[in-house]
């Protein structure tokens, strides 16, 4: 959409400095939204794209710098004055109440006493507007991922803003899901409401936005067209470098380390995903990924392969050929399964620890702990830096927080704790989640170097890319059933993104790799 | 106004809270002196000079901080474990009630090894105790403060039973006591002619047992995972189950042993009155001491403190011996507004517009 000089800009930020006691999370960074633009903000975690959108939200105030609203100097000193402006913004981690319905949720949101009945007409009127199916009296926890996306956004638009801010709009989407969403964002721009589109996936940005300004590190990178940019390009801008290629080669198989056999489980609680029949095998020497949309099962799943949930029954997951399925983490462990969960701070790692207790949750081999439990210090603590050493983690030492670390690096260094003990069956969820674009080809690669060294992994990601850059076979988890594998190399965005939606023809047959 | 939490709080400060604390409750006690008409000076006299103004009353000090000690480490393992065991008090009078039982059986022949028999029996009758909280709780997920506060009162109905009933000494006039025990059973001495006794040894050798437990062994770093991150405990395979046994277990343990040393210690025979609050003062120990062993060494004797000036107050003041709970209840309170005020700064905010 091409953009008249004469037009004053619906938003212009100039020179906006904030800093907190550890970080300068802003500096000097300028920002200018026209009318009716889709303007995205590119940038690593990190790189004060959330810190920038707060300070436009009146979540955070600036230490220093102008904003302008349609050519006037403001203040926005809470997220109410943004609203009143005409300033809406949805989050990436949605703010609704699961056991309210759709239209009680968008109620709880508007500022001015409408009745419910009212409330439920203009969600319809609204959703219709913009060809969206949305049934205001569904409980919201009945709905998909997606289908709660589409709750924010209506809510949003109710209060008719004159800037969308959406953050990482895409990350809980299927790529069916995300067209949807684009097409609804065009509409919206065509109105004349600008959009800040917040990402760090460069093919998206390039797809739907008009401009693109780039943060790195907390200062401006650059204001770009991303459509006349190249992928790579976008990239360099974001990083500061080309980002490594990985080298994929041909997987050597051995015999079948992991399976998991018509493994059924109930769900814990209303909001949880049962299990239903779930079949999978993962050999020696090879990556078999899990792709979908997250809550269809992932982390039961995973509780259950870890040994966390030890409600399987024991043949139901198999280690090399002997059941598993009632053993403890501890147990699976010594047996040479080893795991790595989606959270890191809490779960991956004790936050107020430092690293070298850290290594004790999952590593009490090595001596690390002699008789009758007596704890070597001298020994976790030379543990702990080895995997330092080893996996470059960025720290202050064995002594440092678990929580003093940057994600990218405790994933290092979990990653790597678990690396060092060799395991046999290796199993990571969302490898690289968080972690900045230098990071996650590192640790993508010591992926890569377990496979080669017989290892079996079992990648669970809701990134498409990693799963299609890194893994052998890909399954797709959805509503708790699994999809039968396919090759990767013959995979397509088109047929995961189906599969993830459930459809999948359950006569196809299981390839045997 | 509200609060927000500070970035990066202050261990420097988080250290002194404690110190800070005392301070505060000194001000408070003065103004409280004040107005209830006496010499400021002469109050905190005797709640701060008296309690240690010669060896008898340091003796003294030691003895009460003996039970808090042993209470307080008990404690301060469950509260790191995330067990909220507030029913040290019961449990330490299930300790008297076992150890006074092993006591009566004696005779004035019999040997020192009853002493042992004595204290043992009194660390089963607290595990006992604090395991039926543990039970309840993993048998039927039934909330553990509840449970452990409320067994406090059956205990002391069941301790009132016994010497108003079945153990009140028949030549006792009738009084609500046991007979005094053989001096047999008194726990050996550490200076003659004071009450200080070997418990308070078994405190200190508590102390460093407690310290290594906690930050040397698997045992202690699992239950400590299992406190500050319940799903990285659970990530990493330790049992939440064998936590809460193990910490109600130990707790128990010696809070029983602090009831069997006061029974067989100073008092020499079971009232109703065995303990003047020391498991519910415990608590405010394990916190003051900051949940460590050493922290509530100094702890202990404070408040130890806090409970003599208590009766010196009602002696030579004649004020009321409650006095105690009030100067605990400040020190409590001070502490924990210390503690707000390191992890949070408070924000004079203007109102909001939504407020209006």
């Amino acid at each position: 959409m091409p953009v008249e000089p004469s037009v004053i800009s619906r938003l212009a930020l100039r020179g906006i400095r904030k800093a907190y006691p550890a970080v300068v999370a802003n500096d000097a960074v300028d920002l200018t939204v026209m009318p009716g633009e889709i303007h995205a903000v590119l940038g690593e975690n990190g790189a004060g794209k959330s810190t920038l959108m707060k300070i436009i939200y009146g979540v955070v105030m600036p230490d220093a710098g102008e904003i302008r609203w349609n050519g006037n100097v403001v203040k926005v000193r809470s997220p109410h004055e943004a609203r009143a402006m005409g300033i809406a913004m949805v989050f990436q981690h949605f703010s609704l109440f699961d056991t309210l319905t759709v239209a009680e949720n968008v109620w709880l949101g508007l500022d001015r006493s409408l009745s419910l009945i009212e409330v439920s007409a203009r969600i319809r009127a609204k959703a219709a507007e913009y060809g969206q199916d949305i049934d205001p009296l569904r409980p919201v926890h009945t709905l998909s991922v997606g289908g709660r996306q589409r709750v924010e956004i209506v809510r949003a638009l109710l209060t008719d803003p004159r800037l969308l801010i959406l953050d990482e709009p895409t990350s809980v989407l299927t790529p069916q899901a995300v067209e949807k969403l684009f097409v609804t964002l065009r509409q919206l721009a065509q109105t004349g409401c600008s959009i800040l589109y917040i990402s760090h996936k460069l093919d998206e940005i390039r797809a739907l936005c008009h401009r693109c300004t780039v943060l790195r590190g907390g200062k401006l990178a650059g204001v770009v067209d991303p459509t006349v940019e190249s992928t790579a390009s976008l990239s360099r801008l974001m990083i500061g470098a080309e980002p490594h290629r990985i080298e994929h080669r041909t997987a050597n198989q051995g015999p079948v380390a992991l399976a998991v056999k018509t493994l059924s489980v109930a769900r814990l609680d209303q909001f949880g995903v049962a299990l239903d029949d779930i079949n999978l095998h993962v050999h020696a020497g090879e990556v078999v990924g899990i792709a979908g949309v997250s809550g269809n099962g992932q982390q039961e799943l995973l509780a259950i392969l870890s040994g966390e949930d030890p409600r399987a029954l024991p043949q139901a997951v198999q280690l090399f050929g002997s059941p598993i399925g009632n053993l403890g983490p501890r147990a699976r462990r010594a047996r040479g399964l080893y795991f790595v969960p989606e959270e890191r701070l809490g779960r991956g790692a004790v936050p107020t620890l430092g690293l070298a207790h850290n290594m004790l949750l999952t590593r009490q081999d090595g001596g690390a702990v002699r008789a009758a439990g007596w704890i070597d210090l001298r020994r976790i603590r030379e543990m702990a830096d080895h995997v330092i050493a080893r996996f470059n983690v960025k720290a202050g030492g064995h002594h440092a927080a678990a929580r003093s670390l940057s994600g990218g690096n405790l994933q290092k260094f979990i990653v790597g704790r678990e690396i060092d003990a060799d395991p046999k069956v290796f199993i990571v969820a969302q490898p690289t989640w968080g972690v900045d674009v230098g990071a996650a080809a590192q640790i993508r690669n010591e992926l890569l170097r377990l496979r080669d060294m017989g290892c079996a992994l079992l990648i669970v990601s809701e990134e498409l890319d990693e799963l299609f850059e890194i893994t052998d076979r890909l399954h797709v988890i959805a509503q708790g059933r699994l999809s039968p594998s396919m090759r990767t190399s013959k995979a397509t965005t088109q047929q995961v993104g189906e599969w993830m939606s459930g459809l999948w023809s359950t006569e196809e047959p299981i390839h045997a790799a | 106004m509200r609060l927000e939490a500070r970035p990066q709080p202050s261990v420097a400060m988080s250290i002194a809270s404690p110190v800070i604390a005392v301070a505060i409750t000194v001000v408070l006690g003065t103004l409280l002196f004040a107005l209830l008409g006496k010499d400021p000076v002469r109050g905190l006299m005797v709640f701060f000079y008296e309690p240690i103004r010669s060896g008898y009353a340091l003796s003294e000090l030691a003895v009460k901080a003996t039970p808090l000690i042993l209470c307080a480490l008990g404690l301060a393992v469950c509260y790191r474990s995330n067990i909220w065991n507030i029913g040290a008090e019961g449990q330490l009078l299930l300790g008297a009630i076992a150890g006074g039982g092993v006591a009566l059986l004696a005779t004035t022949a019999t040997g020192g090894w009853i002493v042992v028999a004595i204290l043992a029996a009194g660390a089963v009758g607290g595990m006992a105790w604090a395991g039926i909280t543990a039970l309840l709780r993993d048998r039927f997920n039934a909330n553990e403060i509840l449970v452990s506060l409320m067994l406090v009162y059956v205990a002391e109905m069941f301790l009132s039973y016994l010497v108003y009933g079945p153990w009140k000494d028949p030549k006792g006039f009738n009084f609500p006591q046991t007979q005094m025990f053989p001096a047999s059973t008194q726990v050996p001495l550490l200076v003659t002619g004071t009450r200080l006794h070997l418990g308070f040894l078994i405190a200190l050798a508590a102390v460093a047992a407690v310290w290594i437990f906690m930050f040397r062994t698997m045992a202690g770093f699992q239950l400590l995972v299992g406190g500050l991150a319940p799903l990285a405990a659970r990530y990493a395979g330790f049992s939440s189950r064998k936590a809460l046994w193990t910490t109600l277990l130990l707790s128990g343990g010696v809070a029983g042993i602090a009831g069997a040393l006061e029974a067989a210690g100073p008092l020499g025979q079971l009232t109703p009155h065995v303990s003047p609050g020391y498991g519910f003062t415990a608590i405010i120990v394990a916190f003051v001491g900051r949940l460590h062993p050493c922290g509530i060494v100094l702890a202990a004797l404070l408040l130890s403190m806090f409970i003599i000036g208590g009766e010196f107050a009602q002696s030579r003041l004649g004020l009321p011996r409650s006095l105690t709970g009030v100067f605990q209840g400040l020190l409590l309170f001070s502490l924990l507004a210390c503690d707000t005020l390191i992890h949070f700064r408070i924000i004079w905010a203007r109102r909001l517009a939504w407020n209006r």
